[in-house]
């Protein structure tokens, strides 16, 4: 589905967080929105998503540009995982299901079959306070995944963990975006995450928001990060978001 | 094991000093009082013992009251506070109201409620409730207030209804804050039936009491006291059970 964000501006009150921010995502691509913290690109996320309104500009989704149609469009995964800790892990992947009217069974059922495909096997019965932090946002994904939406809105899904399962992660989403491809919107702070992840990066400046470059991503989802993010294609690409990311600060 | 020898241990020893200070005439030399107005514990377990008919009778009619009343607080209180979490109007016009019923003496109050409704259980439920009412609705509203925004925004995004939202993420919030509300209400009720009874009422501990005291009764004055803190204990401890049982994420 695709997305089409055009000359949007947005505040709070006097704080003027997006300055008539022109950018589009590809159907069945994976868009980058990389900036400094406070850059304004989690309220873009949330305008993408039906949660906020622009002050100006125009936010379409597929063919919606109301609220509601983006709402109906887009799943949102927040940046913590926020399980709701009186649910199993199953209960919480299967929360949109049982939103939408199924019966407890069926949604465990429906969602039995990915905890397999997601290595969370033999965890469906767990507490969230149970799991690892690389299981809970695992769990995060599934959730959003399940919600059966064209496009997914994801907000730094992996800032809160360590350097290893944020690696080990992101080649766990590139593997599942490779077999279950979808339009996805992912933000993040992190340039390497972004270009390894992303078709396409969208740089945002400093607040109030826009967008100072826009680059495509040599390698993206490749099955071998370790090769992609060393290869001399990668790391210019990277250098030059570098210097964007630092243009775009000052 | 700990958690109860302790407690037990320290009541021993402040009842052992007592025994000893009484039996003596310590206190009641020290008082310039006569000595069986100061009765001993020894005394007053005999007194407990004698008059158990009597006690476990009138007990009965203030344990009633107490159930009905805080049974009564909280069904208004919780329909209150989620009727202020939804509406803010509401919240606003009426928050100085909740306030301004705590303030109500009882004492005043109560015999105003025995006038207009008689010496039977009526306005003993009223006045109890009354008490209860406020921690219940204060810490209700509190916890319902204390839902995540984020979890929120992610539920929206998950296609929940205003009363999923309420009842999968916002009723199971608040109930640790709920639970904290009964515990203060619980402990407060005996106080507010002794008052209640002392208005007008021909059965009752608090009514037991009050004649005691008319009577120099002095040893059973101080049963029927040991009798309502022993129902204040169990009431907090069925309500400690009764947590445990329903929140089991904590």
């Amino acid at each position: 589905m695709r997305l089409e964000i055009a000359g949007v501006s947005h505040s709070y009150g006097d704080l003027r967080t997006l300055d008539s921010l022109s950018v589009a995502g590809e159907d069945h691509g994976v868009l980058g929105l990389v900036g400094p913290s406070g850059c304004g690109k989690s309220t873009l996320l949330e305008l993408i998503c039906g949660l906020q309104e622009p002050d100006a500009g125009t936010v379409s989704v597929g063919d919606a540009e109301d609220a509601e149609g983006r709402l109906a469009r887009c799943a949102f995964m927040p940046q913590r995982d926020l399980l709701l800790p009186w649910y199993s892990a199953i209960d919480n992947a299967a929360l949109a299901l049982r939103n939408q009217g199924m019966g407890r069974r069926e949604a465990r059922a429906a969602a039995a079959g990915l905890f397999e495909r997601f290595g969370l096997a033999g965890f469906e019965r767990a507490r969230p306070d149970e799991l690892s932090g690389g299981m809970r946002q695992r769990v995060a994904f599934l959730r959003t995944l399940i919600a059966g939406k064209p496009v997914l809105a994801l907000d730094e899904p992996f800032a809160a963990l360590d350097a290893i399962t944020r690696a080990e992660m992101q080649e766990w989403l590139a593997a599942a975006l490779r077999t279950d491809p979808r339009t996805v919107v992912l933000v993040t702070h992190d340039v390497e995450e972004a270009l390894y992840l992303c078709d396409r990066v969208a740089v945002l400046s400093t607040r109030p928001g826009r967008i100072v470059a826009e680059l495509t991503a040599p390698h993206p989802r490749a099955p071998e990060r370790d090769a992609v993010v060393t290869d001399p294609e990668f790391v210019a690409v990277r250098e030059e978001a570098m210097r964007a990311l630092r243009k775009g600060s000052r | 094991m700990r958690r109860w020898l302790l407690p037990l241990g320290l009541i021993a020893l402040l009842i052992g000093a007592w025994q000893v200070a009484a039996s003596t005439g310590a206190i009641a030399d020290a008082l310039s009082l006569e000595d069986f107005l100061v009765p001993s514990p020894a005394e007053i377990a005999e007194a407990l013992w004698e008059s158990r008919d009597l006690l476990a009778e009138n007990a009965w009619v203030t344990l009633r009251e107490i159930l009905l009343g805080i049974l009564c607080a909280l069904a208004v209180g919780i329909g209150f506070a989620i009727a202020m979490h939804r509406s803010q109007l509401l919240r606003d016009a009426s928050y100085p109201l909740i306030v301004a019923s705590q303030a109500i003496p009882i004492v005043v109050i109560a015999p105003i409620l025995t006038i207009w409704f008689g010496f039977g259980m009526g306005p003993k439920i009223v006045i109890i409730a009354l008490i209860c009412f406020f921690p219940i609705t204060v810490n209700a509203l509190d916890g319902l207030r204390s839902v995540d925004p984020e979890t929120v925004k992610m539920m929206r995004s998950l296609n929940a209804s205003r009363w999923q939202r309420f009842w999968r993420v916002e009723a199971p919030t608040a109930l640790p804050s709920l639970f904290t509300g009964i515990k203060i209400a619980v402990v407060v009720a005996p106080i507010a039936a002794v008052f209640a009874e002392w208005a007008g009422a021909d059965a009752g501990l608090g009514r037991l009491i009050q004649s005691d005291l008319a009577n120099y009764q002095v040893a059973r004055q101080f049963a029927a006291v040991a009798v309502l803190a022993a129902m204040a204990l169990l009431l907090i401890g069925l309500t400690a059970l009764a947590e445990r049982r329903v929140v089991t994420w904590r």
